[in-house]
């Protein structure tokens, strides 16, 4: 019986989750594939180090042989700090994302769960959280507690978890209210499976897009604090860094500022196309 | 047997609603003052019309929700309260059937999986070996090893409420409270669900709370059937003596209106009027506004439950003094 079982198992065909890809969305899967290969193998790929300087060859335009995107003020090669750049943008956007989403997600749960007191308190700090800009609380936390990129993935963290502690909380209540989960409590199960099991992967279509649309605000957070001068740190860089100090020489030498913004545009931009893809791929009303 | 497995007793749920921001407060009593008992191995169906209190006290008695007022006990000790842990680890001997399967069931997981979560939750048996069980279970609700591979959503609505069922089934409860589970089914499906039913609770001895409006399938399912009205059970009595000779005017016309061949339909009783508002219940007996037979009493003193014989009872002034007067 069983080797029948394994054999129409095998046999049956996958159910068709990836048709065709529309266009944009394959060059923008694309371009994250190639900002991900740039950022795990940036020593190998980039053909100096990002603090290497080449004095006699400062503000060459690109083009130049052995500087194709060109070198900035210091003679340093733009396309390797560019390649670095990308690598710690990521780092920090993807960091950021994660723990958000995870400590929004947590939180949500938990208002959904106890409600109460507990919940209260949630959608309190959710709408303290949404109600303050939160450049003003990076630039407080910054100010105070000195710089360092654990420190700046950690507040980056912050960003945007009280909108999956909302959506979390919403659909839980909604899941616990009837059906499913109300069916799984009634088996005797213990609250983490019915979150975590049930409830989380029935919910994670919208968890999933909502990080998409979280992902491209964190880029442009971190650029903009790096362009404040409170982001990363030189001889660090990261692409908002490079914006920042490239605009002074936005007249004479616009290569150092223009290749990490458009970094950071195409970035975003293809993160946008992905995430409004998935959402219609995830939705189950749509399907 | 000490006794019965189920017993209610007085069992009260009010819940309170509030009409606009600043509206009053009304409470609703939904469940108000109903006993019942369950004896190993009965079915008891609950009949009633929509409103009238059967899925409240279906999840009363199953220890779903808390009452405001009186107790349940289970196999002669008082229900757990909700959420602890004794409460989870009795969940695998009472169960429960709901009326939407497709609700009941998580979409994202095949049906496999979920006939086989009760079994995980409670620990039961060796891991290894609950697939197996789980397609035993899916076998004996006439599913095959292909239907438990798909998705809820790949299914028919016969084929979910067995799935539901097979999980319900999957930790050998001894008592299982089915909500309407055929209400939502188309009529060919239904005996089907309902024979399954039948078969099972033969062939394993289970207890049973039949809740539906369906006269003909509880009649079918039923040992001994309750009548419900606004909350409280007007009249009880074996499945057969209730549908064929019904005392209580309320269970007169329920009876009457449930179409069977061969029956003129001009002595046909029509109630009169909506089910009155819960929030806002008539004096004396909740049905005398539409009731034919209301005498003077009716209006004034809430008629209590009489025994009109060992079986039967019966909450109508009219059997009172424990004497048909009026049929």
């Amino acid at each position: 019986m069983t080797e029948v079982v394994v054999a129409h198992r095998e046999a049956r065909p996958r159910k068709a989750f990836w048709p065709a890809l529309p266009v944009s969305v394959v060059v923008a899967l694309g371009w994250i594939a190639l900002m991900l290969l740039l950022a795990c193998f940036s020593e190998i790929i980039a053909p100096y180090g990002f603090t290497k300087l080449d004095l006699r060859n400062r503000l060459a335009p690109p083009g130049t042989v052995g500087h194709w995107l060109g070198t900035d003020e210091l003679g340093r090669d733009v396309l390797s700090r560019l390649v670095f750049s990308i690598r710690v943008s990521l780092l920090i956007a993807f960091g950021a994302t994660i723990i958000s989403a995870t400590v929004g997600t947590v939180l949500g749960f938990l208002a959904a769960h106890f409600r109460g007191w507990v919940e209260q308190i949630v959608l309190m700090l959710a709408d303290f959280q949404a109600s303050m800009p939160f450049l003003i609380l990076a630039l407080a936390v910054l100010a105070f507690f000195g710089n360092s990129l654990p420190l700046l993935v950690g507040l980056m963290g912050l960003f945007g978890w009280e909108r999956y502690a909302r959506i979390s909380r919403g659909l839980a209540i909604s899941a616990n209210a009837q059906g499913y989960a109300g069916a799984i409590r009634q088996l005797g199960a213990r609250p983490s499976r019915i979150y975590f099991r049930h409830i989380l992967p029935n919910i994670a279509s919208t968890l999933i897009v909502s990080m998409t649309l979280v992902f491209p605000e964190v880029i442009l957070l971190e650029s903009g604090l790096s362009f404040l001068g409170l982001g990363v740190q030189p001889p660090m860089t990261s692409l908002g860094n490079m914006v920042g100090y490239g605009r002074e020489y936005l007249t004479r030498a616009p290569w150092i500022m223009l290749c990490p913004a458009a970094a950071i545009v195409l970035t975003t931009l293809a993160i946008s196309v992905i995430g409004d893809w998935l959402r219609d791929r995830l939705d189950p009303t749509l399907k | 047997m000490t006794g019965p497995l189920v017993q209610a007793r007085a069992l009260r749920k009010v819940y309170a609603s509030r009409r606009g921001i600043f509206g009053r407060v009304s409470h609703v009593r939904a469940v108000d003052d109903v006993s019942l008992e369950i004896a190993k191995g009965e079915t008891l169906g609950l009949v009633g019309e929509s409103g009238s209190g059967k899925s409240t006290t279906g999840r009363l008695v199953l220890g779903l929700e808390q009452a405001d007022n009186g107790e349940v006990r289970f196999a002669d000790a008082p229900m757990p309260s909700m959420g602890t842990q004794v409460w989870r680890t009795q969940r695998a001997r009472v169960q429960m059937i709901y009326q939407d399967p497709l609700g009941a069931l998580d979409k994202r997981l095949t049906i496999l999986d979920q006939v086989r979560e009760p079994l995980d939750i409670h620990d039961i048996g060796e891991r290894s070996e609950r697939d197996q069980r789980a397609l035993e279970l899916l076998r004996s609700v006439d599913l095959s090893a292909e239907h438990g591979r798909r998705y809820p959503g790949e299914l028919s609505g016969g084929q979910r409420q067995r799935a539901v069922l097979a999980r319900a089934l999957a930790t050998r409860p001894e008592f299982l409270v089915c909500d309407e589970p055929v209400s939502a089914l188309d009529v060919s499906i239904q005996a089907q669900v309902v024979n399954l039913l039948c078969d099972l609770q033969d062939r394993l001895g289970l207890t049973m709370l039949f809740i539906s409006h369906d006269l003909r399938v509880v009649r079918q399912v039923s040992h001994r059937v309750a009548v419900m009205y606004l909350g409280q059970i007007v009249e009880t009595g074996s499945a057969d003596d209730l549908f064929s000779a019904p005392l209580h005017p309320y269970t007169r016309a329920l009876v009457s209106a449930s179409p069977a061949p061969g029956r003129r339909s001009a002595d046909r009783i029509v109630l009169q009027g909506d089910p009155p508002n819960p929030a806002d219940r008539p004096s004396g007996c909740a049905f005398h506004p539409r009731c034919a037979n209301a005498l003077a009493a009716c209006r004034v003193t809430q008629p209590t439950l009489s025994q009109p014989s060992a079986t039967r009872s019966v909450a109508c002034h009219l059997y009172a003094d424990g004497q048909r007067s009026a049929a």
